[in-house]
Parts: C-alpha cells; structure tokens; sequence
C-alpha cells in the first residue's frame, strides 16, 4: 500500500529577490515497509524534497498525497498532528535540547500527543531502550558521545511509533562505528518492526543499506531502482 | 496539549535561564515594591491623620475666618478678620445655637518665651471663655499637671498667665521650679500657673511645645488684633451637628449682614468634613505616587518584552524542532506566552513581599518616633491588583514575542544557525 505519493513536486525558493528551484519535478512512490534511500550530491535537492514529504516545508507546485490524502487539504494543526504521530524524524544535528535529561528529550513528542501522562515514562524508557542506552537514562546530551545523541534522536522519532520515519543523514556528523550502529538500528526497526523508513545520505556505500535507492540530481530523480546487494549492518533472521 | 504541561514546559523554559530570568523580571520587581509601599505608607499617614482629626471629638465645630477655599487658586485670604468677640457673645446665645455647648474663640501665632537667659521659640495658643473656666480642658482633654488653667476672670481682665508645654519647661526651667514664675512672652510678662503633661499631639496642635494663655491677654499683648483664628463650637449631641452647623452659619450671616450665601466671610467645617477631606488629599496623593510608580511597571514590561524576542530568536532551533515533532501554532504561544506571564507574576510577588518589608521597617522607625499613633497597613487590594497587573503587563508585553515564534515555520527554524 502506497504510503507516499508525490506527483510533479516542485519546490522554488526566493532569497533576497534570487529564484532557487530546489526540487523541479519529482514524482515518486514510496509503498508501507520500504526501506528508501534517497542520494544525491548537495544541492541535489534532496534534503528540500525531505521535508517536503516530512510535513514541515509546503512544496510550491506539483500534488503530494499522503496516505490518500493531499497535503493541501491538512490544515495547520492537522499537521502538526501528522508529524507527531505519523512521522518520526531524525536530524544530522541531532537536534536535543540542550540541559535536558535523556529521558526528557525522548518524551518531548508525547508532550504534543494524546498519550495519557501516566504513560510516558513507560514508554520513553521503552524506546530508549530499544536503541540500547538505558544506562544514559537521565545524562544530558553535552555528556554523550555523538553516536549516543543520534540514538536518543531515533529514540525520540521512535516514541510515537510513527508509521514512517525520515532521517537526514543521521551518520554524517558520526565515525564509521557509531555510523553503522545507526544504520543497524535503523534496517532492525524496518526488519522487524515494519517501520517505513526514508533516508537521505550523500553517500553509496551508507545508501546501500536500503532496499532502493533514489538518485536526485539538480532537483530532477535521475535513477530509481533497488539495491541489488545490500549491505546489512548486521545479520536478521528474514 | 494539556495546560498544566504548556505551564510545565513554559516553568523548565524559565529556570534553563535562572540569571536572565531574575534580571528580567527586576523591573516589575521594583515597580511592584515601590506601589505597595506607597500605598501602604499612604494609608497608613492617612489613618494617623485621620485618628488625629478625630481627636477632637465627633462634635465639634470649627468656624473659619474668610471664604471656603474650593481650589488652588482662590483666594482664601479674604475676610481673615471677620471672626470676632460679638460673635462669640452671638454664638452664646441658646436662642441663636441652642445646640452649642461649648464655643470657644482660638487665636494663635508665633512667639518668642524668655526666662532669665534662656530663649525659646513657640507657638502661643489664646484659648478660654470669659463664662466658662474649664472649657480649655474639656474640649482638649488636657489637663495640667502642676497648678491649674487660667480662670473665667483671667479672661475677662486679661490677666497676663499662661499654661507652659512640658517640652517649654523643659527648655526655660530645665529641672528648676517653673509654676509661679514669670517668663517674657514677645517682652510682656506672663505668670506661669500651670504645666501639662507630656501630650504629644493632640489634633493639630502639639501641647508639648506650646503656651496657652487666655484669649484677651494674647491678642491685646502678644498678636496686637481682635479677630480670632477660629471659633470652636461643641455641639451637644451628634445628631444636632446638622442643625448646630446651620444655626451657627444663619447666626454669624445676620451678625455680619450677609444675604448672599456666596459671599460668606466665614465657613463652619465640623471633622467629618475635615476627615473627609483628608482622605481624599492622601488619596489623590497615593494614587498619584503610584502613578508615577507604575511607569517603572511599564518600563519592566518592555525589559520582558525585549527579552522574550532575545529569547524566542536564541531559541528558533527548539521552536522548529517542537513544531517538527508535533506541536502546534497554539503550543508555541502559549509556551511563551507562559513564560512571560510566569516572569511577571513571579516579580509581582516578590515585588508585593519586598514592598510589605519595606513598610513595615518604614513603619517600625515612624512608630519609635510618633508612638502607637502610626500603624502598619498592608495593603490587601493593592497586593491582589499588583499581581493581577504584573500577569496582564506579562500578557501584553509577551504576546508580540509569542505570536512570532508561533509563526516560525518549521523549516525556516530548523535551518536557523
């Protein structure tokens, strides 16, 4: 089932009176479980056509239909409500606040949610266990290692369980250990718990971890196809 | 969202920046502190005045000389001279004010006492009644220690005695004998034949630093006038100082000719009206004062403001990750809006403790030094408004930040280096 449908999407900007066509014409589908890779050097567009899909920059032209439904017809507060529940995001800059515990951070969503209150503890420290730092429960971010803070960071993305989650090169800022522990946790979570899951990376090697990658160039999809041999952080049972 | 958690996140805001929160809210600190102890020192000088008027007695009357002042203006100089013995005698009459128990004429003025080498300045108070020789004691209510007031006869033949303040004595006789001395009031002799008690202040006048002598004697010898500063006038009973006031008033118009009530060269006051007068001069003065305060309240509630924009711009990055993760325009305002709010009730409480601290230590120094005639007022409704008024100054100054980091869009915040 198509989870993402983005037809003819265009994204122009105007920065002191200079026009920048970030994303041209990007049509492209992205089915429930997919595990999607999106490429491209910078300036390629596909941070822009990130947030695009991820609710929190409107594309200028084009239709993008999420789960059925287009995007113009949310109103504002409906996607707010799309971004806490359906979608779980993950930033190269990690994005913690600062002087705030773990645990503090991972609840930060359910602070915008229904959740009833008594449930929150319960289930931060469920998520923040899934991505294996308990032991950091109640640290702050200035004392954690930068592959630790991007955990917390998928930790927070997780806590929602959304139905997709975009990440935003959450290994570019990271050592290559740190990196593939990432990537490990991410391919676990699409694996095992069916989560769908986006990816954007400037790297093949990091891209290869997905099941499909998505090659922009100048705005424009210059490649879509699936990953023939892909690299797995570690080994599943399928 | 909930809002105890909007409060919750807008309180973890605030004490993330413990220095600047403190800073900030000084000004509506200060500006509360400095309303509650002007009103609390306000009501309090009013209540000591207030106490003092009422000193006198519910019934008494005052006669003026001259035209009722009705603003800053007019010229109450006119007619100074218009009270009089005849009106005195007029007044005495039961079939003139058949309500009047006492009346007694009132002259007084600066004078110069001497006894032997010793000089001191006071103020001479001619008082008495030519009828009546307890008539001092009775409206006063004070009484000499040593020797007695002068008599009826003493007014009627200007008898050059006088009754000498505790303090006078004090400085002329030091702990020598003073009753049956003679001391120079402005030259003339003068016979002491009695001494008050410490007092204090009585009314407006102060018996301490003061000599009384009968009427006649001060104004022939000492002032060198025949008119009276004042004629008081006792009522006896409270419920016919209406009539007292009316039959003094047609009374002393038919002495003087007058058909005109506008053109009155006197006007009776009794101290309801003074009292009611009073208020209302310590009230224009309280309310003004915390005028002139509340613009520090003003001057803090743009410090909030300044610093809340500082705040929202310092913090675009969480605001759009908030908005990214969920939170919504409403979410973003009110957490801010919060915050600023939160600040200034926050200020406005200490503001309302420090400003009750600083009263009462005002008030400990002036009661050392006016006795249990001053007393510390807190004042309640200033309180509750001073609070009230910081959350609105909170509001106000806070919603222009708030609205603009609620209008932030997520994309635009993020990317905010």
């Amino acid at each position: 089932m198509e989870i993402i449908n983005a037809i003819n999407l265009e994204k122009t900007y105007y920065t002191e009176g200079l026009e920048t066509r970030a994303v041209r014409d990007v049509s492209l589908t992205i089915s429930r479980g997919e595990f999607v890779a999106i490429i491209g050097p910078s300036g390629s567009g596909k941070s822009t056509l990130l947030h695009i899909l991820g609710f929190i920059d409107p594309n200028t032209g084009g239709e993008y239909f999420f789960e059925g439904k287009n995007v113009n017809d949310y109103s504002d507060d409906e996607k707010a409500f799309i971004r806490n529940k359906r979608i779980g995001f993950v930033f190269q800059s990690f994005n913690l606040l600062a002087r705030t515990s773990v645990l503090e951070n991972v609840k930060l969503p359910l602070l915008y949610s229904d959740v009833p209150e008594k449930q929150w503890d319960e289930r931060a420290k469920k998520a923040i266990d899934a991505v294996g730092l308990t032991h950091r429960l109640l640290h702050e971010p200035s004392e954690l290692s930068g592959g630790e803070k991007q955990r917390v960071a998928i930790a927070r993305a997780l806590i929602r369980e959304p139905e997709i989650i975009f990440a935003d090169e959450p290994t570019g800022n990271l050592d290559s250990a740190s990196g593939k522990s990432i990537m490990e946790i991410l391919q676990k979570l699409n694996e095992e718990k069916n989560h769908t899951i986006v990816l954007i990376t400037h790297e093949t090697y990091t891209a290869e971890h997905a099941e499909r990658i998505i090659s922009l160039r100048d705005g424009l999809v210059e490649r879509d196809s699936k990953v023939e041999k892909r690299n797995m952080a570690s080994e599943f049972k399928k | 969202m909930k809002f105890l958690n909007r409060l919750k996140t807008a309180i973890v805001g605030l004490k993330t920046n413990k220095v600047r929160s403190a800073l900030t809210i000084l000004g509506i600190v200060i500006g509360v502190a400095a309303i509650i102890s002007i009103m609390s020192l306000g009501a309090g000088a009013q209540k000591l005045i207030l106490d003092q008027v009422e000193g006198l007695g519910s019934n008494t009357i005052a006669v003026l000389p001259g035209r009722e002042p009705t603003g800053i203006s007019d010229t109450a100089g006119l007619f100074l001279d218009s009270l009089r013995e005849e009106d005195i005698k007029a007044l005495l009459l039961p079939s003139n004010v058949p309500h009047a128990s006492d009346v007694m004429p009132v002259a007084f003025g600066s004078s110069r006492l001497s006894y032997g080498n010793e000089t001191y300045q006071s103020t001479i108070l001619g008082a008495g009644s030519a009828e009546d020789s307890n008539v001092i004691s009775r409206i006063f209510d004070v009484y000499p220690s040593e020797g007695s007031f002068f008599t009826a006869g003493d007014v009627q033949s200007l008898a050059p005695v006088v009754v000498i303040g505790d303090r006078v004595r004090e400085e002329l006789f030091g702990n020598q004998r003073a009753l049956g001395e003679n001391i120079r009031i402005n030259g003339k002799r003068f016979r002491v034949v009695g001494i008050l008690p410490k007092k204090g202040q009585v009314s407006f006048f102060n018996f301490d630093e003061m000599v009384i002598a009968p009427y006649t004697t001060v104004n022939q010898y000492v002032l060198g006038r025949k008119h009276f500063d004042r004629i008081i006038v006792i009522a006896d009973d409270a419920r016919y100082l209406d009539d007292t006031v009316r039959d003094i008033t047609v009374t002393l118009r038919g002495r003087h000719k007058i058909t005109d009530p506008a053109k009155d060269d006197f006007f009776v006051q009794t101290q309801a009206d003074l009292a009611e007068r009073v208020s209302s001069i310590t009230s224009v003065l309280t309310a003004f004062l915390s005028a002139v305060a509340s613009i520090s309240l003003f001057v803090g509630g743009i410090g909030i403001m300044n610093i809340m924009l500082v705040s929202v711009t310092e913090r675009t990055r969480e605001i759009g990750l908030r908005k990214a993760l969920g939170a919504t325009r409403a979410d973003i305002l009110w957490q801010f809006l919060l915050e600023s709010i939160g600040l200034t009730v926050v200020g406005g409480i200490i503001g309302i403790l420090l400003g009750g601290l600083f009263s009462f230590g005002v008030s400990l120094l002036l009661t050392e030094q006016l006795g249990n005639a001053w007393q510390f007022t807190f004042p309640y409704f200033g309180a509750v408004l001073g609070v009230g008024v910081s959350g609105i100054i909170g509001l106000v100054f806070g919603l222009y930040p708030a609205r603009q980091a609620s209008k932030k869009s997520p994309i635009e915040a993020l990317r905010y280096e």
